[in-house]
């Protein structure tokens, strides 16, 4: 007696064969490409039978090493679809000119920009950064793991669930038209009746719930994990940044995760917070997302700042100048962060005496930035300065981002902000901090630590290729932006009248390709490393003659980090131990207590996948029933009592003795 | 660098701890969990700060007066009060090592629980079978979402402490399940705290608007 129309509607929701963006040739073409490499990619796992090693090995992992590779792998996967995205963007503006509407619809073109700009932020800068921290922190404290492994391995998969929905609705659906932070009431359902902003939604709770969780992680490793001997104010700085930085997302999240549930509440049950209409106010999004937005760029910039210290330290052979100086600025930049949400909509009207506020707390926070930026101008100086790549990238942060914070204090001026508000001098500028800030942050963090994580280092050559083509290339991309911001074009703009106007675009069209030819060498530079490694072997495990822990250890290091845990007696820990003659140990090695696989974090981000996928398309059985099998789970789990398991004492002689082995063939060659 | 061998020397510093032991499992718990509660805390705190602003935008709809019945929620506050009670002398219980006593302090906890969900369910019921819905005006929405999820976490507050009781029933008050009761008591006490406040905002200075 079932309608099959309703009965359609019950398993499928709104889920139809119309869904799918089978009139969109550049999606059709897109999924093809997707499709015919994802199957010669699982093709080629299940041929050479890896499925079982990387289950084991890698999938239920808690090992905090293995899970901050898999993020850098995350975050440079979406890094690809984040950049094709740009690409898209700068053909279309240069194009689209004398009354050619360009290729790309509107309905299209706005999804890319939001789409660019959601996973740009969520799905490459965040994984990427969080990757680092997760390799990096433990070892940097003498730890074995962070405080919580098996929070660690749910995290990650719960930040790719995100991921993964975001690169479902591709080709599922469609994604958010409405900018990368998804505005009211543009974003109400009034205005978004699709799918868009419901992915959007979705994919950003999922993975904010790994983000959130993360931080507490690693907040609780730094606080009670250090070794003997690490007092506070004798920990590596990107350990201290790191802090920082965990601080503000547990800090920020929560307010994210309030007002995205808020604004799904006036999706999904129609509720009136922030409607134009029985009293709500789209302005309190605007507000409240801010609240989160701006300690966000925070979270991002201040693991690259560490990066920075520790990579000027290392290559200018010195001590960082003014290490006290640069955590007391860390810590101020933290709190100062979340006192200037404001300057992102001068133009609400507040006001001038509100303005007047969050314009100056906005410029004070240029102050401890400075600072920074002189410890480590003094770091080098009378320093035997080695340019190594790492060291390349620091100098070229230290111009760039002179330039981004210097319109930055510019945009913080309220009269000029209603000029520049929303213009392509504002894209301009936060471009310039982010590329120059935080990636050239990431990849100076690459370039240094690889070795550590594969035990060789990363091929020079290409290195150098990729470091020029990004740096030259964004040069090209965005100073003629500030040019047109200048000149007044407003952002998100997909056709243009002005004939004069598209030089600078294909300037900047120009620069997007120089920089696709900068992450294409990234890729050739792994490859021929890869190739290469017998030569670029690191058997030291200090292949740069550096300062802090983590170089203390083999490359890469063992399961358990560190045989016996060390002692610290100052900032520069393994410069100290080299100093004075520390003598790695030999004998009397011991069982290692060490935290067991398991595979539920896997299944709870999987369940959460398939409960958002519910959700946004209103398979409402799909989402109650995934909820309580999450539930279930998470319940199921809680009965396990045995998460941990000891390294044998032989393993760990063998193991030692391997690396006692290379050590001397190192010394030999 | 050079391959250095041998042992330690008197006088020179040390560099490794030798005599180790394994890390308490668990030792971080607290901790975290903590900072997990200030984190839930920035929630309602946003929640708190959006009623803040729309807590009297009731677009020509009920307003609190017309609406709260506050006996009925003064019976719910003690309720939830005498929870967070019994839940210490649950803990009281636990210290002493007396199972028996703590599952039964713990069995009150959780019908105290359930009581003030009823009643906060009933509550609910009247004011939609009244027209006061959620979407009726941006004061409801922002009452409701406030009072709601607070209710919810009440909810999820119970069911832990049911798969709590069984853990204890079947594996004893072993570290692992002394470590999750404290969570859980300071869980309980936590929702207590963020309840003092919907009482006195919410209800009390909504009465006197």
């Amino acid at each position: 007696m079932f309608d099959t129309a309703n009965l359609t509607k019950l398993i499928f929701g709104r889920l139809t064969l119309e869904s799918l963006p089978l009139h969109e040739p550049i999606i059709v073409g897109t999924f093809a490409m997707v499709a015919l490499g994802g199957l010669a990619l699982l093709g080629a796992l299940t041929y050479f039978r890896l499925w079982g090693y990387l289950w084991k090995e890698w999938f239920t992992t808690v090992d905090h090493k293995r899970i901050g590779i898999m993020y850098m792998v995350l975050g440079i996967v979406m890094l690809l679809r984040g950049f094709a995205d740009a690409l898209m963007m700068r053909l279309q503006q240069a194009i689209a000119f004398n009354g050619s509407e360009g290729y790309l619809n509107s309905h299209h073109y706005d999804q890319v920009f939001t789409a660019h700009g959601v996973i740009m932020i969520f799905f490459v800068a965040m994984p990427l950064v969080t990757g680092l921290m997760n390799y990096v922190v433990p070892l940097q404290i003498g730890a074995r793991d962070v405080s919580f492994p098996f929070l660690n391995n749910f995290s990650f998969w719960m930040t790719t669930a995100g991921a993964v929905l975001v690169m479902c609705s591709l080709f599922v659906g469609e994604f958010a038209r409405t900018g990368w932070l998804a505005y009211p009431p543009l974003s109400n359902l009034s205005y978004s009746p699709d799918v868009g902003v419901d992915y959007y939604i979705w994919a950003l709770q999922v993975a904010g719930v790994g983000t959130l969780l993360s931080g507490v992680n690693l907040i609780c490793t730094i606080v009670k994990m250090r070794a003997p001997g690490m007092t506070m104010m004798k920990m590596p700085v990107f350990t201290w940044t790191s802090l920082c930085t965990n601080v503000l997302i547990v800090a920020s999240f929560p307010v994210l995760t309030a007002v995205l549930a808020l604004l799904s509440l006036d999706r999904y049950i129609g509720t009136n917070f922030f409607t134009n209409d029985f009293g709500g106010d789209p302005m309190m999004y605007v507000n409240l997302i801010w609240i989160w937005g701006h300690p966000e760029v925070y979270i991002l910039i201040l693991p690259a700042f560490g990066i920075f210290s520790e990579v000027t330290s290392t290559f200018s052979g010195k001590r960082l100048f003014g290490y006290t100086s640069m955590v007391y600025a860390t810590v101020v930049i933290t709190i100062l962060s979340y006192l200037v949400w404001l300057h992102h909509f001068f133009t609400m009207g507040s006001g001038a005496s509100v303005n007047s506020f969050f314009g100056i707390t906005t410029m004070i926070i240029s102050i401890p930035t400075g600072a920074k930026m002189f410890n480590w101008l003094f770091t080098m100086y009378r320093g035997r300065i080695r340019f190594e790549l790492p060291m390349m990238w620091t100098v070229a942060f230290m111009l760039t981002f002179v330039i981004g914070g210097m319109t930055g204090v510019l945009l913080a001026v309220p009269p000029a902000d209603f000029v520049l508000h929303n213009s392509l001098f504002l894209v301009a500028h936060f471009h310039n901090v982010i590329i120059g800030g935080v990636l050239f942050g990431l990849f100076a963090g690459i370039a240094y630590w690889f070795p550590k994580a594969f035990g060789f280092k990363l091929d020079p050559f290409w290195g150098k290729m990729s470091f020029w083509f990004w740096t030259v290339g964004f040069y090209f991309a965005f100073m003629p932006l500030y040019v047109l911001g200048l000149m007044g074009v407003t952002r998100r703009l997909r056709t243009f009248d002005d004939p004069s106007l598209q030089i600078w675009f294909v300037i900047a069209g120009i620069g997007a390709f120089l920089i696709l030819l900068g992450i294409a060498s990234f890729l050739i530079q792994i490859a021929v490393s890869v190739l290469r490694r017998e030569q670029l072997v690191d058997t030291t495990g200090d292949p740069w003659d550096a300062r802090t822990l983590e170089w203390a250890t083999s490359s890469p290091p063992p399961a358990y980090n560190f045989a016996f845990t060390p002692v610290i007696h100052d900032n520069d820990a393994w410069w100290d131990m080299k100093r004075r003659g520390y003598a790695r140990p030999l004998t009397g090695f011991k069982a290692i207590h060490m935290p067991s696989n398991t595979g539920t974090g896997v299944i709870l981000a999987g369940l959460s996948t398939t409960m958002a996928f519910g959700l946004i398309w209103y398979m409402w059985w799909m989402a109650a029933g995934s909820f309580v099998a999450l539930l279930a789970v998470a319940i199921g789990h809680t009965f396990n009592y045995h998460r941990s398991f000891h390294i044998p004492a032989d393993e760990v002689v063998s193991v030692e003795r391997a690396r006692t082995e290379l050590l001397v063939a190192g010394a030999k060659s | 660098m050079t391959i250095a061998t041998g042992t330690i020397k008197a006088g020179e510093p040390v560099f490794y701890v030798v005599d180790e032991h394994d890390h308490p499992e668990g030792s971080s718990t607290q901790l975290g969990f903590w900072i997990y509660l200030m984190s839930d805390c920035l929630i309602f705190a946003i929640l708190f700060a959006v009623y803040g602003v729309l807590g009297a935008k009731y677009a020509a709809g009920p307003a609190p007066k017309d609406l709260f019945d506050l006996s009925l929620v003064a019976v719910n506050t003690s309720f939830l009060l005498l929870s967070s009670l019994t839940y210490g002398f649950a803990m009281l219980s636990m210290q002493q090592n007396r199972v028996g006593a703590m599952q039964g302090w713990l069995v009150v906890t959780g019908l105290f629980g359930l009581a003030f969900l009823g009643i906060e369910l009933t509550e609910f019921a009247h004011m939609i079978h009244e027209g006061a819905t959620p979407q009726r005006s941006a004061f409801l929405s922002s009452f409701f979402t406030l009072v709601g999820t607070h209710g919810l976490h009440v909810t999820f507050g119970l069911i832990w402490l049911v798969t709590l009781m069984v853990q204890v029933k079947r594996f004893g008050l072993i570290e692992a399940n002394r470590r999750r009761l404290v969570c859980l008591s300071m869980f309980w006490h936590f929702l207590d705290v963020i309840w003092i406040g919907v009482f006195t905002f919410v209800y009390l200075m909504g009465m006197l608007r």
